[in-house]
């Protein structure tokens, strides 16, 4: 279909999640698109509706509404095109709903092709069920059996390198068709499986897989020599088979395809695919995160690398519990100032799991609920950080220089004091009653280093901008800059561990704003600056820190100001806190006060 | 929006309930529509595919993979014992042979020339469902499985642990407000549903499981029974699959928590009567709560209870399901339509309740559930 962008003046979007259809208006607004309203409603994919066109319809009936125009027609169907007041001229969407995208992903090394096959299906937008490999510790049997109990929407299949093992990969294959796997949706449901490795074993895996259960597709190796990732053709067909198998059997979704005027993606694609595009636009490297109910996604783009990952069990409410485990609930307490009885606590945390919809009603229970995401973020930032390496099994040349620091290959790429954005979304990242309260999480958990812009996604509109920009780059341009980041500030922040109370680094800010001090070491101090001020902040590191330039090594950098203002952190990195918990809860309760966090509600808490 | 939906477990007296028992693979369907069936009666059996065994042949015989077919004993299709010979090397000048014994009992299932790989499947494994419910089949989905359905008073808990079991329901206190203990377990509860009041320790759930009954019910238990009990810190709330010996029931929360008067009565009411109970749980898409099934007999509860969960309206009863009013029980007293800025500094669309006690406090709409009067 062709579409003249030329002509398109109101577009709509919607993003159908687990929980929540959310629907928004793009409006060309004096020459400009600009996000003007916004609606919601219940995803109805599931029993008793278990059609999702009916959750899009009164998602986009409520945009209608508050934009007094008629956007459906008396069918539910979407109305096209856009007249001066009813219709759209594009409508677009993005979906999660039923569990997203599962894949279940098979390589010959885990750390090496299996790694590469990870990545093509998380970059996707792929939940990845489980990673089986020649290595990865199971015996076969053990392997085979874990195969027939995923019910994966599709599998992927890599291993080898082009002209390299051909019997390693057939024997992927051999373990895969005995097995069996049964489809999530319906037993009529053939298995696609993408086989995506040594081209000289494609013959031979066709044969092993000649089975009348299984839709096999071949592409391009995504690891054709050990030094090169070739991800593009395996992401594209994973998409393509989403589309075709998966979205058609899900309740509705064929009626969906037919309304849209660009192909369905999966949510996390098309927030990879936004976030790509504004890296590249603007050279600069970003981190993303998204922290849900169930699940934390982190994007990151370092060097045009594009890296995506799921926490699948690190989340909010489903998973909250799991949180508390995985960080120790000591871990989670040591961001609380004040004392908490831990069995009154954990209750809570279940009780939260088990009845996931509920909202922090006092600010002792909004305290701990942040605590927990600290260590959510925390946890799911250092998995990113474990996958997003280079490429693993690359020869390295060494020099003797080189014999004091080795390095091996699958260093991670990420590198925080390179990173120039980080952005937040995520109900308790975006509805945080302060955004202070937002750029602090973001601090403790990321910890980034030198000078970091911080923003949050206004109202989650990163998907919707994401497919946008498949078919409409220049709208979803122009709505990203305008509507979609709140620039919460800038946090500059020293690199280097020192002692409590000593120097840490002295700056001086001219331009908007003209300021100048000391931050000592174990501080955190708030400067206000508005979203319109911009300034030059030299900072001399003393020895033993460094803020981008290298040790001790004086910096200049252009920094914003934002909706909290700018950071400046001595605490160091890798940011610690003290064991003892007395000494912990006073420190944490500086930190409060100087980033005034619950200032105007601290005095009721306490005397509760 | 001007109204907000608001969740509650079901807790009726009587219900029609369906429920579909289907084998994971084709097999044999034993009982016709119309047939009158037991809860512990099996309706459908089939046998799955044993499990896979890929032995790596080549490797093992030291030839290359093409060889392997030609050394192979018994060929593809062919059932071998465990210890019989399956292959055997052509040696040197016929001597110096080298067998390869079979590790399992099965059937040759393929001998790759690629890999040299032998895939050898053990035997089928025979699966068996049962009607879970007392009840009537209505309808048979041939070599599938088929549809059991009754009229039936329903319980939904909150939260369960362990899988499908029934057995007759047998009281261990005589209050819902009172916690049970392991005193309260008897030798003569064996094989029961053995109801309880507010918290379960898991005390009470060991001194169960050793005389034998099948499923505990209470209101509430603590995270740290819960931790106790599994030997693990349960982090996603995804169950059903324990095999623990018992199936562990709340129908309130976690914490001290009385159970609702209601469920305990409707469940005293029942005493002495069979229930099918299950206390899988799955709290994402597609949720599930336990379920304690009780099927009814002519004469019992005639009249049906209005369903629990709909719209907020004054009056209603409920129960706040978030601290720091969490377990408390009230009515509705005010709906205001702005939302409010909370203690916690997060604005809100909230009620007023009025509680039991008579003080009326302001909730977040999303912290309460409704429950019957």
């Amino acid at each position: 279909m062709t579409i003249d962008l030329e002509n398109i003046n109101v577009i709509l979007a919607t993003d159908c999640g687990s929980t929540t259809t959310k629907a928004i208006l793009i409006e060309k607004v004096d020459g400009t698109y600009r996000q003007t309203y916004r609606g919601e409603a219940p995803t109805t994919v599931e029993k008793p509706f278990a059609n999702v066109t009916i959750g899009v319809t009164n998602a986009v009936t409520e945009v209608g509404e508050l934009a007094g125009r008629q956007l459906t027609n008396e069918d539910g169907t979407i109305k096209t095109p856009a007249s001066d007041s009813d219709g759209c001229d594009m409508y677009i969407s993005t979906s999660s709903a039923g569990g997203g995208l599962q894949m279940m992903v098979a390589g010959v090394i885990a750390e090496m092709t299996a790694a590469s096959a990870k990545r093509a299906a998380l970059g996707a937008g792929a939940i990845v069920m489980d990673v089986i490999s020649s290595n990865d510790k199971r015996r076969p049997h053990e392997q085979i059996q874990r195969i027939r109990e995923l019910r994966p929407d599709m599998i992927l299949i890599s291993g080898g390198t082009d002209g390299g093992t051909t019997e390693k990969v057939v024997q992927l294959a051999e373990l895969i068709a005995p097995a069996k796997p049964q489809p999530r949706f319906g037993s009529e449901y053939e298995m696609p499986i993408i086989f995506a490795g040594n081209k000289m074993a494609a013959d031979e895996v066709e044969a092993t897989l000649q089975e009348d259960w299984i839709d096999l597709a071949v592409v391009e190796n995504l690891r054709p020599t050990l030094e090169q990732e070739n991800l593009g053709p395996a992401r594209d067909k994973i998409h393509d088979v989403f589309l075709e198998h998966v979205m058609a059997h899900a309740p509705g979704y064929d009626m969906l395809m037919d309304w849209t005027d660009a192909d369905i993606m999966p949510t996390p694609g098309a927030v990879g695919n936004i976030l790509q595009t504004i890296a590249k636009k603007e050279n600069i490297n970003v981190v993303g995160v998204d922290i849900g109910g169930a699940t934390t996604d982190v994007f990151s783009v370092f060097d045009e690398t594009f890296n995506r990952t799921v926490s699948a069990n690190l989340g909010m409410s489903y998973s909250i519990s799991n949180v508390c485990a995985e960080a120790t609930m000591p871990n989670v307490l040591r961001w609380v100032h004040f004392d908490m009885d831990e069995r009154q606590l954990r209750n809570r945390v279940k009780n939260k799991m088990i009845r996931p919809t509920t909202i922090p009603q006092s600010l002792e229970s909004l305290i701990f609920e942040q605590a927990v995401a600290r260590e959510a973020l925390r946890l799911a930032y250092k998995q990113h950080k474990e996958f997003a390496t280079t490429l693993k099994g690359v020869q390295q040349q060494r020099t003797v220089g080189d014999t004091f620091s080795q390095q091996t290959g699958g260093s991670t790429i990420v590198d925080n004091m390179k990173l120039n954005l980080l952005v937040a979304s995520g109900g308790v990242l975006s509805h945080a009653p302060s955004m202070n309260q937002t750029a602090m999480m973001l601090i403790d958990a990321f910890e980034p280093e030198g000078c970091t812009n911080l923003a949050k996604d206004s109202i989650f509109m990163m998907p919707h901008l994401g497919v946008l920009s498949a078919v409409h780059p220049e709208a979803a341009a122009q709505v990203f800059e305008r509507d979609c980041l709140i620039y919460l500030g800038t946090c500059i922040a020293a690199k280097g561990l020192g002692k409590e109370g000593k120097p840490c680094f002295s700056w001086t800010l001219s331009g908007d704003v003209a300021r100048s001090g000391t931050c000592n070491f174990g501080d955190i101090e708030l400067i206000e600056m508005g979203p319109e001020e911009t300034a030059t902040i030299v900072c001399e590191p003393a020895r033993g820190f460094d803020l981008g330039a290298g040790n001790g090594k004086k910096v200049t950098h252009e920094v914003c100001g934002g909706t909290v203002g700018l950071v400046i952190d001595g605490r160091g990195r890798p940011l610690g806190l003290p064991e003892e918990r007395q000494q912990c809860q006073q420190t944490i309760a500086r930190w409060v006060e100087n980033m005034a966090l619950y200032r105007e509600m601290e005095e009721a808490v306490v005397s509760a | 929006m001007a109204h907000a939906y608001t969740p509650g477990l079901k807790v009726t007296n009587r219900m029609s309930y369906s429920v579909i028992r289907m084998l994971p693979i084709k097999g044999d369907v034993m009982v016709k529509v119309g047939d009158n069936v037991n809860a512990n009666q099996i309706v459908a059996a089939t046998y799955m595919p044993g499990d896979v065994y890929p032995l790596n042949m080549a490797n093992l015989l030291a030839v290359p993979p093409k060889d392997v077919a030609s050394l192979m004993l018994r060929k593809e299709g062919e059932k071998v014992e465990k210890g019989e010979a399956i292959a055997e090397t052509a040696g040197l000048f016929g001597k110096f042979k080298k067998k390869y014994n079979s590790p399992y009992s099965g059937t040759i299932e393929t001998v790759s020339d690629v890999t040299g790989q032998v895939i050898l499947r053990g035997p089928d494994i025979p699966v068996e469902v049962k009607a879970y419910v007392t009840g009537a089949v209505t309808a048979v989905n041939p070599e599938i499985g088929c549809t059991i359905e009754t009229d039936v008073a329903f319980i939904q808990g909150i939260f369960g642990i362990g899988g499908e079991t029934c057995g007759p329901i047998k009281f261990a206190v005589e209050n819902c407000d009172e916690a049970i203990s392991a005193n309260n377990i008897s030798e003569d509860m064996k094989g029961c549903v053995v109801i309880g009041g507010a918290r379960i320790s898991v005390e009470s759930i060991e001194a169960a499981r050793k005389v034998g009954v099948v499923a505990l019910i209470g209101g509430g238990m603590d995270d740290q029974d819960l931790r106790d009990f599994l030997g693990y810190d349960l982090g996603v709330a995804i169950t059903g699959s324990e095999k623990k010996g018992i199936t562990v029931i709340v129908t309130e929360g976690f914490g001290d928590i009385t159970m609702a008067s209601r469920t305990f009565d409707l469940l005293k009411k029942f005493e002495g009567k069979e229930a099918s109970v299950n206390g899988a749980t799955q709290i994402r898409a597609g949720v599930m709560r336990p379920e304690i099934i009780i099927p009814l007999e002519a004469g019992d509860c005639e009249e049906e209870t209005e369903q629990v969960g709909g719209y907020l309206e004054i009056g209603l009863p409920l129960r706040i399901i978030r601290d720091p009013y969490f377990g408390m029980l009230g009515t509705v007293s005010a709906l205001p339509s702005e939302p409010h800025v909370l203690g916690s500094g997060s604005k809100a669309r909230v009620l007023e309740v009025k509680l039991s006690s008579g003080e009326s406090v302001i909730v977040p709409r999303a912290n309460v559930e409704l429950i019957e009067a």
